[in-house]
């Protein structure tokens, strides 16, 4: 395009800008950026700052490499990604039949998503004491059990690896279900009914038709609920095995920072967590680059 | 599942609560017909659509596949192709792949698939188009995929809501004949669900009109359009001047009605006695501004819009009355006028009763006094 073209070199610019989407609405986005520098950017930086400073001296690594080289430490990650993979991916695949089931209206909607709904507002601790009681040793659950004599002991389903788990489902899952559920409802229903009359079954209308329309939702649910369950902590400690197999990061960066009072490892331990979950993160966000994301056509 | 010599429909009905969407359908669908329904907003068209296509279930009735009945199968066992109103394309997928989609699900061998869709690709001439998602697309574009995609798989049945309503009016008329050009082209057997009463005559062979979830009126297009049934298919095929007077002298045939101070001579179009109130109905086309004084009609015209050939005019008669009618001659608003009717083309409705009448009609003509 030549200058003389154009009503002016200045005007020209502006339009440039305005086609990328830069204009004076921009500055509205002002205050929000602030926010995000003050309350996470600038902690953030300071916790990283820290971390390279390690508190009995030594080189700017010096935590880093504490942490990897202390194998007690570093198997944190894994017992974390091993209880917090599975119930992200649980929380997602449990969400998406409950959710398909409650798109349309019926009766009882309003309650049933009530229902599912509630565990949210419970709270981590009132969920590990609900936990203790009906699974514990003495729960009704492993009562229930004896008293049909189907076991002759209590199976052991709470201080351990698995409840931890129920408590991460349990307090993940209405997360998870909402998000699919609006997902869900953003997708036009008369896409599965074109997909119908071209002579497409149930299950291939699900897989070929919904599925890939929800998958970029199903991807950012896993994302979220997959950071909630990743930071776990309290429950970790209430219905877990703190000393031993639900030993998670978030544990270590505690007991690195009040028990040790060694704020400069306990921020390294904290970045790793950060890297971990920003390393799957990664991964999941990638695929999701590969999928359709655009409209769905529904009401929203 | 293969063609068909007759589908019918046996007092076809689906209810909402207690409302019926769709009453006493009943209409047999000869192989190689192309069928409009036709009726204004919320007549029920779309539920005998997704009836048929098997998205709705009935609450009333049967649907026969010649001697086979079809209305508890799944819409996916029907083999009907549907063309949705908002076209209904999947987004995700490309023109190629929307194409395919139907080809795909019936597991034909790949070399098939390909051969087909791309010669379906070709029929609708988007060959330029072909890998480009749907969000890419003009609407006129949309509109050829989504019947692509309908009659690639070469179904019994296609089934159509109003595919054309979403379109400029240039448009419109293009795709009016693509769409009739296919039916003939591809031996397919259609049912067009259209509010457009241009639409449906210029298109269809047979033509359904519904009201009130019930059918009015089955007929060719010059039956309808010449003989409406009643007065409310008149009022939908166009027949602007709905008049609710009394008839003042009935014989045989022949009925006279007063008309802004003097009589008109009209056809009834049903039982009607002297002295019944009645609906007399009359095209714009069939009133005519005359030179001479024929009928002894006389107005002052109200309003003139230019239509191109001819002028459509608003005669208010000496009586208030409004009438809506057509002349090539130069008029302007506020010149007196004498008014001819065409012979034989003042239809006389019977009306049911105070409410059956064309209450809009008189309304205007109460407040223009
Ligand atoms: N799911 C539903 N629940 C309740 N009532 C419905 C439902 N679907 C349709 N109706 C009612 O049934 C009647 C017929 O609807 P339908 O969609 O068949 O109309 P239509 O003739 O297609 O109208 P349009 O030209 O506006 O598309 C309407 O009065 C509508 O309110
Ligand atoms: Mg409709």
């Amino acid at each position: 395009m030549s200058a003389t073209a154009g009503p002016g070199p200045t005007l020209n610019w502006r339009h440039r800008l305005a086609e990328r989407g830069v204009d004076r609405k921009l500055w509205l986005l002002l205050p929000a950026t602030i926010f995000v520098l003050v309350l996470f950017i600038y902690p953030f930086l300071y916790g990283l700052s820290l971390s390279f400073q390690p508190m009995n001296g030594g080189s700017v690594l010096a935590n880093y490499q504490r942490f990897f080289n202390d194998a007690y430490q570093r198997d944190t990650i894994f017992t974390t990604l091993k209880i917090a993979l599975p119930a992200a991916l649980l929380n997602v695949f449990a969400a998406v039949p409950i959710a398909f089931r409650m798109r349309g209206r019926f009766r009882g909607k309003r309650l049933m998503t009530t229902v599912l709904v509630v565990p949210i507002t419970l709270g981590t601790v009132l969920t590990a004491q609900g936990l203790l009681n009906f699974l514990g040793p003495t729960g009704w659950f492993n009562r229930v059990l004896m008293g049909l004599h189907l076991i002759d002991g209590p199976i052991r389903l709470t201080n351990n690896y698995w409840g931890v788990f129920f408590s991460l489902i349990i307090t993940g899952f209405p997360f998870a279900f909402l998000l699919v559920l609006s997902y869900l409802s953003g997708i036009d229903p008369t896409l599965e009914r074109a997909a119908a009359t071209l002579g497409a079954s149930r299950s291939q209308r699900f897989r070929r038709i919904t599925l890939p329309l929800l998958a970029p939702g199903l991807a950012t649910t896993f994302l979220l609920t997959f950071v909630l369950a990743f930071s776990v902590f309290p429950s970790a400690v209430l219905v877990g095995n703190p000393a031993g197999s639900t030993r998670v990061i978030s544990l270590a960066a505690y007991q690195a920072a009040y028990e040790q009072y060694d704020y400069s490892y306990a921020s390294a331990i904290a970045m790793i967590m950060g890297a971990v979950e920003l390393v799957v993160v990664a991964i999941v966000l990638v695929w999701r680059a590969r999928l359709y994301t655009g409209s769905t056509g529904g009401k929203g | 599942m293969s063609g068909f010599d007759q589908l019918s429909l046996d007092g076809v009905g689906r209810r909402f609560g207690t409302a019926d969407a769709l009453a006493d359908l009943d209409l047999t669908i000869e192989r190689g017909e192309f069928i409009a329904l036709l009726g204004p907003s919320g007549c029920g068209k779309s539920t005998a659509l997704n009836c048929l296509a098997g998205l709705l279930p009935l609450t009333a009735g049967s649907i026969w596949q010649d001697d086979q009945r079809i209305d508890t199968l799944p819409p996916e066992k029907r083999g009907f192709g549907m063309v949705f109103q908002n076209y209904a394309l999947f987004p995700h997928l490309t023109v190629r792949d929307n194409i395919a989609f139907g080809l795909r699900m019936r597991r034909l061998p790949k070399e098939e698939v390909r051969r087909r869709t791309d010669a379906a690709i070709d029929m609708v001439r988007l060959e330029e188009h072909a890998g480009k998602l749907p969000g890419q697309l003009s609407g006129g574009q949309q509109q050829r995929v989504a019947i692509a995609r309908a009659t690639v798989l070469e179904p019994s049945l296609v089934l159509m809501d109003e595919p054309l309503s979403n379109l400029d009016a240039k448009l419109r008329l293009e795709m009016r004949t693509e769409i009739r050009r296919l039916h003939q082209s591809l031996g397919l057997t259609t049912v067009y669900v259209t509010h457009d009463q241009e639409e449906a005559l210029s298109m269809a062979d047979r033509l359904v009109v519904m009201r009130l979830g019930r059918v009015q009126q089955i007929g060719t297009p010059e039956e309808v359009h010449t003989k409406p049934t009643t007065w409310h298919v008149a009022d939908f095929m166009g027949y602007r001047n709905l008049l609710p007077v009394s008839a003042s002298r009935v014989d045989g045939d022949a009925v006279t009605v007063p008309l802004g101070g003097t009589t008109v001579n009209g056809v009834a179009q049903g039982r009607v006695v002297a002295g019944d109130e009645v609906v007399a109905a009359v095209r714009p086309e069939d009133v005519r501004l005359g030179n001479e004084d024929v009928t002894g009609l006389k107005g002052r015209v109200e309003v003139v819009e230019y239509q191109g050939r001819e002028l459509a005019v608003e005669v208010a008669l000496e009586d208030g009355v409004r009438l809506h009618a057509r002349t090539d001659r130069k008029v302007e608003a506020g010149e007196h006028v004498t008014i001819t009717v065409t012979p034989g083309r003042l239809l006389v409705y019977p009306s049911e009763g105070p409410a059956d009448r064309p209450a809009a009609e008189l309304a205007s003509a109460g407040l223009a006094v």
